[in-house]
């Protein structure tokens, strides 16, 4: 039973691909249980050729909602050309990750984006800097997005004094306050009821009658079942705060395909009655348009909303897994070939007139270049020395940034070695 | 390494010199308070000092709180500071710290603390850990509280101390308060703390009223987290112990006296960090030490307090092996008499202080 439902999915997965690739020829066709992806179709531009406009039919179906996201979403040049330029430095940056990962410069987890990078630069658009956003432990991406470099990210990842969070953390922590990013957090599903309380707070923090500063949590199809989530829908919608319940919908839970471990396959409908969005998570343009919609509702008062991005992770789920015990490579080949949310960006652009393919070309040669070079420099830096850095942050004295005070007693392995303040 | 004759007179020596520091500067009484005003007056007066404290849990608002610890709060600050949550601990447990990350201040009431095992993973992994994995990035300035321990005929689910559970991890300060002095000391300082605190306070202990000083009741009044209190000099025999088990140590104390044994009776306040100085200080002078919680006896917070004195240069000072007196090794069992013997009780600290006072040095 379970192998032929199995089966069934998957074909349906692959039949929304195969139509997905169609529709980017002959424009949008909606779907019914997966989201064709990159269903391109450029509408218009400018006189000046600096503004497009994009189909974004089929790219999103609604739940409990009376109105919905727009179906054209208009694009500058410059708008377009730096989202392709951040996307195309998080794959990068990924496979870099990758790559010393197996050369063993990466220790512990390690768990990579690539395949979903539409998705985090599509929020970062539609976001402003004061809405807060707090992820799993797939976090390098969202950390480049918020604040973060290459070489910040890489340097944590070879655990340098100059990572950001100076070799403390690894590839499951990385923070950044002063652009309200809040993690990196580790443990599967606990980042959404903290998530709630930035939302919280932004509530609290609001002036009345003006839009609140909203809040998301993102996590996956695996977490999405989780008792602590639905403990946290249910204070988010009782209290209407500025909440966004953003599943990630990479199909599979670790290792465990969404068939096999979820009795219901519409994550955009889980929150009962509060209103859910299903997105194409791998067209960046309808995740901006889509997160427009979100924020706006969200941030008016309207309570809380499920977000359910359809998307895909081209490695496994972390370093030890290689990807391809739970999936076929047929599946994930396809995805590269019909879905990659980079070539639909790279499409966008030609289709548009933005850019050519030659020019694309050098923009991808640059960003190697200086993810190469960013590397080399978090390479260079050095290891934390163990004093202080061992000891330093146990506490805050004041809770301002690196504000530390030290405990009286660390006691150390060895008791005569152990730290007096 | 010591002999013993050297150990008994470093120890006269020591004991001389500490009685002389030791004469406590005690300010007149004048009001008696219960604890659970003493908790309400400095939740209330630090809601009042600053506007990013609010409070939350189950039956805070409306109810006024199970133990009516927040009674008049919901009143005087209304439903956007004082919070009525579902019956959802993890949920609401990490909604909190989540605020708190945004610089708020959150009061976490727990109904008792054996509810906090479902939000355990947002304590530990969520408020404790994050200021260190963000490299003092992103602070926690949070408190959680409510009654911890033994209650009456409550049974097995409904009656635990977690101060061994929670002492243990890093990050968190952990405080327990035994009188209305303590409680009102302590939770003023863990609300201003900029660090998650963890305050055990116990139910038996609601009702019962102690004298405070007007130093006590001003408004500015705070007791240091880390720093323990001797709440009666001896020097025969330290007994180290924390939150109600306080008032158990001192009415032994009492009569042991009465047989010529003079016992210290040490308050903890704070289990973590843990007053390791005022302990082996104490033991410095009397050459012995017993600790007593109502918690269970593996990895307890005995177990600690011995650990320090085996690794510290108080064991130099030990004429006997230390003894602790713990909750026994059982679940907690609900009729009368059974939960009186999983109990620690007078008589056992009586019995314990004399097998060891008994132990004589030979010289």
């Amino acid at each position: 039973m379970f192998a032929t439902k199995a089966a069934s999915l998957l074909l349906r997965r692959s039949a929304a691909s195969a139509s997905s690739s169609m529709a980017a020829v002959r424009g949008a066709g909606s779907v019914g249980s997966g989201i064709a992806a990159n269903n391109l179709r450029f509408l218009s531009s400018s006189s000046t050729n600096s503004t497009a406009t994009f189909d974004l039919t089929g790219s999103f179906e609604t739940y409990n909602l009376e109105t919905s996201p727009n179906n054209t979403i208009d694009m500058t040049k410059e708008e377009l050309l730096s989202h392709f330029e951040l996307m195309y430095t998080m794959r990068r940056m990924e496979i870099t990750c990758d790559n010393e990962y197996k050369a063993r410069a990466i220790r512990g987890f390690c768990h990579l984006y690539d395949g979903q990078e539409a998705v985090a630069t599509g929020i970062n658009a539609a976001f402003e800097p004061e809405d807060s956003w707090i992820t799993s432990y797939r976090c390098h991406c969202t950390a480049l997005a918020r604040g973060g470099s290459v070489a910040s990210v890489l340097g944590e990842l070879f655990g340098n004094v100059d990572g950001q969070t100076k070799g403390k953390g690894g590839s499951m922590h990385f923070y950044n306050k002063a652009h309200n990013f809040y993690g990196g957090q580790g443990i599967v599903g606990a980042q959404v009821p903290v998530g709630l309380g930035l939302a919280f707070a932004n509530h609290y923090n609001a002036t009345p009658g003006k839009p609140m500063q909203v809040a998301i949590a993102c996590y996956g199809d695996g977490a999405a079942n989780q008792g602590q989530i639905w403990e946290s829908a249910n204070m988010a919608s009782l209290w209407n705060l500025p909440m966004i319940f953003c599943i990630e919908n990479n199909h599979y839970g670790m290792g465990t395909s969404m068939d096999r471990h979820s009795s219901h396959s519409d994550y955009y409908k889980m929150g009962n009655h509060i209103p859910g969005l299903r997105i194409d998570g791998m067209n960046v343009l309808a995740v901006k348009e889509g997160m427009r919609f979100v924020k706006e509702f969200v941030g008016g008062g309207n309570g809380p909303m499920y977000v359910e991005m359809m998307t895909y992770r081209y490695h496994g789920h972390s370093m030890s897994d290689p990807g391809t015990t739970y999936r076929n490579r047929e599946e994930i080949a396809l995805t590269r070939s019909t879905r990659d949310p980079l070539e639909f960006v790279k499409r966008t652009l030609i289709d548009a007139g933005f850019a050519d393919a030659e020019q694309i070309k050098e923009i991808e040669k640059n960003i190697r270049k200086d993810v190469a070079a960013q590397v080399m420099k978090a390479k260079a830096s050095p290891k934390p020395s163990i004093e202080p850095h061992l000891f330093e942050y146990v506490f805050t004295s004041n809770g301002g940034k690196e504000q530390n005070e030290f405990p009286p007693h660390i006691r150390m392995p060895d008791f005569q070695k152990s730290k007096y303040y | 390494m010591f002999s013993a004759g050297y150990r008994s007179i470093a120890r006269r020596c020591h004991a001389s010199s500490t009685l002389l520091q030791s004469q406590a500067k005690r300010t007149m009484a004048t009001t008696e308070m219960t604890v659970r005003d003493a908790i309400n007056s400095a939740i209330d007066e630090e809601m009042e000092r600053d506007e990013k404290v609010f409070i939350l849990g189950e039956e805070v608002a409306q109810y006024q709180g199970a133990y009516k610890v927040t009674k008049g709060l919901f009143q005087k600050y209304g439903s956007k500071r004082v919070i009525d949550t579902p019956i959802t601990e993890m949920g609401f447990t990490g909604m909190a710290i989540g605020a708190a990350y945004k610089d708020l201040r959150p009061i976490v009431e727990f109904m008792t603390w054996n509810f906090s095992m479902q939000a355990i993973d947002q304590i530990v992994n969520s408020a404790a850990k994050q200021y260190y994995m963000s490299a003092g990035d992103i602070a926690c300035p949070i408190v959680f509280r409510g009654p911890n321990g033994n209650a009456a005929g409550t049974s097995a689910q409904h009656s635990q101390c977690f101060a061994a559970w929670y002492s243990s991890v890093p990050g968190l300060k952990v405080v327990a308060p035994y009188n209305s002095e303590d409680a009102r000391g302590l939770t003023k300082a863990a609300i201003r703390d900029n660090n998650p605190v963890v305050i055990l306070e116990h139910e038996l202990m609601y009702g019962v009223s102690f004298p405070v000083s007007d130093e006590v009741l001003k408004s500015d009044f705070v007791i240091p987290i880390g720093k323990a209190k001797i709440e009666r000099e001896g020097t025969d025999v330290t007994i180290v112990t924390f939150s109600k088990m306080v008032g158990l140590a001192l009415e032994a104390a009492e009569v042991l006296s009465a047989s010529g044994t003079s016992c210290e009776v040490i308050n903890l306040r704070s289990i973590r960090p843990i007053d390791r100085d005022t302990i082996i200080n104490s033991v410095k002078k009397t050459g012995r030490i017993v600790s007593i919680e109502t918690g269970w006896p593996q990895c307890g917070i005995g177990s600690e307090i011995a650990a320090i004195m085996m690794e510290s240069d108080a064991f130099n000072w030990l004429d006997a092996p230390m003894e602790r007196i713990t909750g026994a090794d059982v679940p907690m069992p609900y009729a009368t008499d059974l939960e009186n013997a999983a109990l620690p009780q007078v008589e056992d600290v009586v019995a314990t202080v004399n097998r060891l006072t008994k132990r004589q040095l030979v010289a």
